[in-house]
């Protein structure tokens, strides 16, 4: 039964809170990455102008202040890579999608997964609560590095802002876990018949990949949490140095040793896996899409698998790379610096497998399905994105470009727009599953290039500025004296060019917001399994089904043979 | 009241049509399977009516969820240890003078009675869950011959959740010990971190094993009243698991503060710089160019 069905038959109530089932709770989660990538984009936007015209009159809110600034930062960092990065591909499309993908008729543990989409909407709730309280929200950035972070006296979010954002990703690590711990479980038990591990589609490997990098890192991040909770109210001192000095306050004047390094590298045991959560499930729709509309196999499955799990685990090896200019020892930053330049083994043995799937596929889907563009796209941002890594991955050029809009630029390419890009393709491709009906493929395709220009036309520029010094995370760019306020205000005309971009990218979101609604409502209604797809979310539903093949199988004229078959079931005592 | 539970349902595969195999043709991802079980559980159900049904079908699912969820917990667990070495090990630079404020603590004797109940407790959690996988008397369960598992498994379950309730009360003992002599302590020179860690280790340990106790009485309640005998083991067995895994975190959360104390640290950096000079392999040269 197709989800619009089974909802029309359901209470308010049962529908939207009391639900257990895996659609709808993925819907939830789908609907809460929209709420939260609609608040960071209009916060990004605020920045942006900031940064173009720093002493311009916003209307309802006059000249903004550097705190208003770094309060903006953090929120849009923290909006972003927790409640839309990871929510969406990891929790909302898996939800959805991965059991359907696997033939399971039920998650293994609906109510725990259930109560993980309210948990985590709880800490969305209070991160935004952070925006209102005395003070405002903290201005420490997504990474909240100690002691600024611990000290209320730092700053004006730092007193209950800080505590309600540290509440907020506390509840969203318990969160994370129990709806990873209920994916893991249903993907190792709950496969139908005859799907074996060979057999599983590539997005069900990463889903499987970020469900594990979820249980270890959040974990983790919990526990920083808990102790920055304890530093600001319990009387310890593990994230603050002895006898430190902040706005001329002598803080920690007992003299423990804490150590702020220490904070980093909890925190960024969970913040560099976070990235592979975010990217890992693109990565294998990317292989699973290319494949499909390509009408050709995946070229290397079980080295695709292998590559997956390879990145997953180099992926919880490698979080030192941020903190190469926090003080590390330099040989850790060697060791750091040589697993960080590993995962580009498996990343461009993925890059080459899509290449060769699009590369002249006699029967590919022409023109080219919306879905196919999007992920395209992806594939354009993995490599564009992904060539910066090894740049940053040495710690002696890092020591230049930590602090520089180089790193804004890199991450903004491999995370946020390779991120963004696959969960629009996985909008525009399972929309059907959702609602029945298809989205509008002019729209779309105008969605597409408006948004892909825009995008690289926003984000290249800031490698530039960077490599010119441009530095990150500073409010006010302009009016500087000597030597680099001359050379900030000759990037100031690309600062407004990045500005324009943005708001160009900004726009071009609209149309997908249009199309939203308007094929939700009045689209055209979908057959059956639209995209002739091979895997078993598109199987007929209510069927008892049996897996005989791997996924992506095409004969010749691209002709598709779908993993399913279809089991007879014989009633014991006749029908009921 | 017997509680048969219905017969599986049985399913007959259709005759397999064979397809015309096209060079580029279907047949990826392993042999087909046939006869032989190969994915997941499904639902419960079993094409062929083989395996798959009784208490193993539900505990092939809680188990890997306990383990995952164990995963996560320690990995819990194991940054609070790094934090607490981290700590352990920090020092600062005073007025020329390297610094190191953590005192180890001393730790209160009731605490190696209570690792004895903890363990004590783990065998009479193994001896409870495994009375409820007595074959003989599951069989009669099933049959709805009375609840002689259960009825074994229950003096076992109550036994465990006693000692549980000591430890706690014994950690508890500890903790108001400690706080005194803190108390003692910090009239006279700063309390160390030491204390806060290890409050904070065993805090959250003692809100895991209270987590337990409320599984060992949601067990109590299914020995009761729970009508299958597949859910009395299913809630056995989970919280059996859970309890051995918090024992084994206890001892190697314990093993920290009572390990043997670090080595003394070079108290001035004269004497810090003397010793890199001494031990480094360019000794001479150093010494020369001092």
């Amino acid at each position: 039964m197709r989800l619009a069905e089974a909802l029309a038959s359901w209470s308010w109530w049962r529908r939207n809170v009391f639900t257990t089932d895996y659609r709808v709770v993925g819907r939830l989660y789908l609907l809460l990455a929209l709420k939260a990538v609609a608040i960071g984009t209009i916060l990004s936007m605020f920045m942006r102008i900031h940064l173009a015209w720093p002493n311009a009159r916003l209307p309802f809110w006059g000249v903004m202040k550097p705190e208003e600034y770094l309060a903006l930062l953090t929120m849009h960092g923290t909006m972003m890579i927790f409640f839309v990065l990871t929510v969406a591909p990891q929790m909302g499309f898996a939800c959805l999608i991965a059991p359907a993908q696997i033939g399971a008729k039920r998650l293994s543990f609906p109510r725990i997964h259930a109560a993980g989409f309210w948990i985590i909407a709880a800490s969305f709730v209070v991160l935004l609560l952070a925006a209102f309280v005395p003070g405002g929200a903290p201005i420490s950035g997504w990474t909240s590095y100690p002691p600024l972070s611990a000290i209320a006296a730092a700053g004006p979010g730092q007193a209950m802002g800080m505590d309600l954002w540290l509440v907020s990703i506390a509840l969203f690590c318990v969160g994370a876990v129990l709806g990873g711990v209920s994916l893991l479980t249903t993907i190792i038990c709950e496969r139908c018949e005859g799907m074996t591990w060979g057999r599983l589609p590539l997005t069900v490997w990463s889903w499987l990949t970020g469900a594990l990098l979820t249980v270890l890192a959040f974990s983790v991040l919990f526990d920083a949490a808990v102790l920055l909770l304890c530093d600001r109210h319990a009387g310890t001192s593990f994230f603050v140095p002895a006898s430190g000095v902040i706005n001329g306050m002598l803080v920690n004047a007992r003299g423990h040793d804490g150590s702020p390094l220490l904070w980093l590298h909890l925190f960024w045991f969970f913040g560099h896996p976070v990235v592979y959560i975010a990217v890992l499930p693109g990565m294998g729709l990317a292989s699973m899409l290319l494949a499909g509309f390509s009408r050709r196999r995946v070229p290397g499955y079980r080295t695709m698998i292998a590559t997956t799990l390879a990145i997953g685990l180099l992926g919880i090896l490698l979080w030192g790379h941020h903190m190469f200019v926090a003080g590390l020892n330099p040989f850790a930053s060697s060791i750091f610096a040589v697993t960080t330049m590993a995962i580009a083994l498996p990343s461009a043995i993925k890059v080459m497998s899509w290449l060769v799937t699009v590369w002249r596929a006699p029967a590919a889907m022409k023109p080219r399905p919306v879905p196919m563009l999007w992920m395209l796209g992806f594939v354009s941002f993995f490599i564009a994105g992904g060539l910066t890594g090894p740049i940053l991955a040495q710690p002696i050029l890092d020591s230049y470009l930590h602090n520089t809009f180089f790193v804004v630029a890199h991450f903004h390419l491999i995370m946020a727009m390779a991120g963004v890009f696959s969960l629009f393709g996985a909008t525009y491709y399972w929309f059907p599953l959702m609602t029945g009906r298809m989205m509008n493929e002019r729209l779309g395709r105008w969605h597409f290039w408006l948004t892909i220009v825009a995008a690289y036309s926003t984000f290249l520029p800031m490698h530039l500025t960077g490599l010119a010094g441009e530095p990150r995370q500073y409010a006010q760019l302009t009016g500087i004296p000597g030597p680099a306020g001359a050379l900030l205000a000759r990037l100031q005309p690309m600062q407004i060019h990045v500005t324009v971009s943005a708001f160009v990218l900004i726009a071009a979101q609209v149309l997908f917001l249009v199309n939203l609604w308007r094929s939700t409502w009045s689209g055209e209604v979908a057959p059956e399994n639209p995209w002739e797809a091979t895997t078993l979310e598109w199987a007929p539903a209510g069927e008892d089904l049996r897996v005989v093949r791997g996924p992506c199988e095409y004969g010749e004229e691209g002709l598709s043979y779908p993993q399913w078959e279809q089991l007879v079931q014989q009633p014991l005592d006749g029908p009921e | 009241m017997p509680t048969l539970t219905p017969p599986p349902p049985v399913y007959t595969p259709e005759k397999k049509e064979q397809k015309p195999r096209t060079p580029q043709g279907p047949g990826s991802g392993g042999k087909p399977p046939y006869r032989k079980r190969t994915g997941g559980g499904g639902d419960g159900e079993s094409w062929d009516g083989k395996g798959g049904r009784g208490p193993g079908e539900r505990l092939r699912r809680t188990r890997p969820a306990l383990i995952f969820f164990l995963i996560g917990d320690a990995m819990f667990f194991f940054s609070l240890v790094v934090v607490f070495l981290v700590e352990k090990g920090a020092y600062h630079v005073d007025h020329g003078i390297v610094v190191n404020t953590w005192h180890a603590i001393p730790i209160p004797s009731i605490l190696w009675l209570n690792t004895a109940v903890l363990l004590l407790s783990s065998v009479t959690m193994e001896l409870a869950r495994r009375s409820i996988f007595h074959e003989q008397h599951v069989m009669d369960e099933w049959l709805g011959l009375g609840k002689p598992a259960a009825r074994q498994a229950l003096p076992w379950l109550l036994a465990t959740a006693v000692l549980g309730i000591l430890f706690l009360a014994g950690q508890w003992t500890a903790w108001m010990q400690l706080g005194m002599r803190r108390g003692y302590e910090a009239a006279y020179q700063n309390a160390s971190l030491s204390h806060a860690s290890f409050n904070l280790f065993t805090g959250f340990h003692a809100a895991h094993l209270a987590v337990g106790i409320l599984g060992l009485s949601a067990c109590l309640g299914v020995l009761l009243f729970a009508r299958r005998v597949e859910t009395r083991q299913v809630w056995l067995d989970t919280t059996a698991w859970y309890w051995h895994c918090m024992g084994l975190f206890w001892i190697g959360l314990f093993a920290l503060p009572v390990g043997k104390p670090a080595p003394p640290r070079p108290r001035r950096p004269e004497a810090f710089i003397s010793l890199m000079i001494h031990s480094g392999p360019f000794s001479a040269a150093m010494r020369a160019a001092l």
